[in-house]
């Protein structure tokens, strides 16, 4: 007798700090369809404003604060070993460029999309992620064709 | 009713004292999400930082909507269907670290919807257009388009065991 085991469904982390770059997020939303998600981002209160459930709330930091990376890069990898991701997908910002990191280190394929507001170059988080993203976007044709990103539309 | 909303973060004066000055000259109501920092308005009714649900609540009953050119407002305009007028924060003028606002302003100007005001003195004339477009709901063929390109990269990812 064979049994044949029903293939598992993908499992995303999808990580943004809060504001625009979780809003767009929110937007890509259908692309995740039948796959198992896991959300974080910065902002408590966000994920349930928006009905995004499982969450998780990470510290946010910036270039300003970098003494946070340590706490934030512990609590993201936490949320990496939870969910165990085959795909990590953010659009921004440093925390995000932080899960992408980690989350190649786990074995998951990395997705950044850089935010729609990036209409003339590639912000600076999304050239530091350049180096952990298997698919590395941009929202604008123009910026895409100049940095070498890939490109397949916009939120907008 | 006219929302005006310059996001929670940095005060946006050059905005906030022309819709306080175009405030003066009609009787239609304005709500005002003028940020942080201070502002000097007379016929405004300044609000700070207002619950997601008011804002949803005032975003959807407003006639117009004038923003700074936020994408989280503009998300928010397609989201409530609404009309919407963008002013760009210039760098120039310490209103934004760089000029990404009028770059999305310059990209958004042409094939949408949104209104993008260079120069606040044109307020008034935008303001007075009496059937402003509403920005339409749900995802564009742009918006498909990536939908579509990453469902395709996910698909083919292969399962960690």
């Amino acid at each position: 007798m064979t049994a044949v085991e029903a293939p598992r469904r993908t499992r995303i982390l999808a990580l943004a700090s809060g504001g625009g770059h979780w809003q767009q997020l929110m937007e890509m939303r259908p692309a995740f369809e039948g796959c198992e998600v896991t959300y974080a981002t910065t902002l408590a209160g966000l994920p349930e404003e928006f009905g995004a459930s499982p969450a998780v709330i990470v510290p946010d930091f910036s270039r300003s604060d970098l003494w946070r990376l340590p706490v934030a890069g512990w609590r993201i990898g936490g949320a990496l070993r939870r969910c165990r991701p085959d795909i990590v997908i953010s659009t921004g910002a440093l925390p995000g460029v932080t899960a992408l990191a980690l989350g190649k280190l786990f074995g998951a394929r990395t997705i950044w999309v850089d935010s729609v507001a990036n209409a003339e170059e590639m912000s600076l988080s999304g050239k530091m992620a350049r180096r952990v993203a298997d698919l590395w976007l941009s929202q604008w044709p123009h910026v895409a064709e100049e940095s070498g990103a890939g490109y397949f539309g916009a939120v907008l | 009713m006219i929302f005006l909303t310059v996001g929670t973060q940095l005060g946006f004066p050059r905005l906030v004292e022309a819709m306080d000055a175009w405030a003066a000259t009609t009787s239609e109501e304005v709500i005002a999400q003028v940020g942080s920092g201070r502002v000097t308005c007379a016929n405004l009714a300044p609000r700070g930082m207002l619950p997601p649900a008011e804002f949803a609540g005032i975003f959807r009953r407003a006639r117009v909507v004038v923003a700074h050119a936020g994408i989280g407002t503009i998300l928010a305009a397609k989201r409530f269907r609404r009309p919407l007028i963008i002013v760009p924060r210039m760098a120039g003028l310490g209103e934004h670290r760089n000029d990404h606002q009028a770059a999305t302003a310059r990209a958004l100007e042409k094939g949408t919807a949104v209104r993008v005001c260079w120069e606040v003195a044109e307020l008034p004339a935008l303001l007075a257009e009496t059937a402003p477009e509403a920005l339409p709901e749900g995802p564009g063929a742009s918006h498909a388009a990536l939908i579509e390109g990453l469902r395709g990269f996910i698909a083919a990812a292969p399962l960690r065991r």
